[in-house]
């Protein structure tokens, strides 16, 4: 089965993203597929690679872009959402003018309408918010 | 083949970004040619209300955006009649005109017709 | 096709969970998880209601790793039962679609 997922909500300040990335890791173990993770409100905070949490916490960020890596996942960070807190790539830093950007790698940048197509294309949209 | 994606709204506007970023995802919805809808519940219903001055504290007008919907192509809208009760709230005092009240098991009976469910 | 109901607040801060009871359908699950948990308790407000579903067909979780997180294991009520990541997983295949409560 296709899944895709949908994360609305900030590491660290909230558990959602955390139950997020536990119920992604269990899909993809199952076998099954996972087609995108859409990270839009507060969600667009877990890819930013400035996090830097005590080496004892668990590092959200980090994580997911090593699940992204080892499954090949489409990570994506709404635009608008991205833009009005500040996670960045390195087209929107020139654009904008700003000094740095900070996306993490594994992660891109696109439009809310990834959601939808994403809603689309899979058999199951779970959402985790707060 | 289309699918039936319904948009749930639960929170009162501007407190906090989550109904203006539900409404911005209807509206996006709009080009993928999908049978969108959207109920509002609980606290998502003051969104509807008239006579928003959202510009005093700086923000977009959500009650503004509400009527565009139908424009972009979605034209079923639902309230829960129950949480507008709750509220004291009445059909009068709702922005738009064409809207369907529904009570807990039009609710119910709505949830059951869709493939996908977008929980704001 | 039915709808699997997540909630992840706790009844005693927020009605969520009410909410939720209105329009649960009766082939439909709930999953309390996160700080949802809490309502998995014994004498939880919306407790009765929760057991009261259990009585017509509708199924009630809660994630145990959140549960013992919280310290509840040995307060959960009756008829929910304790579910992991991979129960999880299956419970939204075997329902036609989500709906998270937050």
């Amino acid at each position: 089965m296709i899944f895709s997922l949908a994360v609305y909500s900030a590491p660290y300040s909230s558990q959602a993203s955390y139950s997020a990335y536990q119920f992604a890791l269990a899909l993809l173990n199952q076998g099954h597929s996972l087609h995108r993770i859409f990270f839009y409100q507060d969600g667009v905070h877990n890819a930013t690679n400035l996090a830097a949490p005590p080496q004892d916490e668990f590092n959200l960020q980090q994580s997911w872009q090593a699940l992204a890596k080892q499954h090949n996942l489409d990570l994506v960070v709404c635009i608008a959402a991205g833009l009005r807190r500040g996670i960045l790539d390195s087209g929107e830093a020139n654009r904008y003018d700003k000094h740095s950007h900070n996306i993490a790698e594994e992660f891109t940048i696109s439009g809310l309408g990834q959601l939808i197509e994403a809603t689309v294309a899979s058999d199951r949209l779970i959402s985790f918010g707060n | 083949m289309q699918k039936k994606i319904l948009l749930i709204s639960r929170r009162a506007p501007y407190g906090n970004s989550t109904a203006r970023e539900a409404l911005d995802t209807a509206l996006a919805a709009s080009v993928y040619d999908q049978d969108i809808s959207v109920l509002f519940m609980d606290d998502g219903v003051f969104q509807l209300l008239k006579n928003q001055h959202s510009q005093l504290i700086d923000q977009k007008n959500i009650a503004s955006t509400i009527p565009a919907l139908p424009l972009y192509g979605i034209e079923n809208i639902y309230v829960h009649q129950n949480s507008m009760d709750e509220r004291a709230i009445s059909i009068e005092e709702l922005v738009l005109d064409e809207i369907k009240m529904l009570n807990d098991d039009d609710v119910k009976h709505l949830l059951n017709q869709q493939d996908h469910l977008l929980s704001f | 096709m039915s709808t699997l109901h997540t909630i992840n607040k706790s009844p005693y801060t927020n009605n969520t969970l009410n909410s939720c009871l209105r329009i649960c359908a009766q082939n439909d699950a709930i999953l309390l998880l996160e700080d949802g948990v809490f309502g998995a308790i014994k004498a939880a407000p919306a407790a009765t209601e929760l057991q009261s579903l259990t009585k017509t067909g509708v199924k009630i979780f809660a994630l145990i790793n959140d549960l013992k997180a919280r310290g509840l294991e040995e307060k959960l009520a009756p008829n929910i039962q304790p579910i992991d990541y991979d129960a999880f997983v299956q419970l939204t295949l075997d329902h036609h679609r989500v709906q998270s409560w937050y």
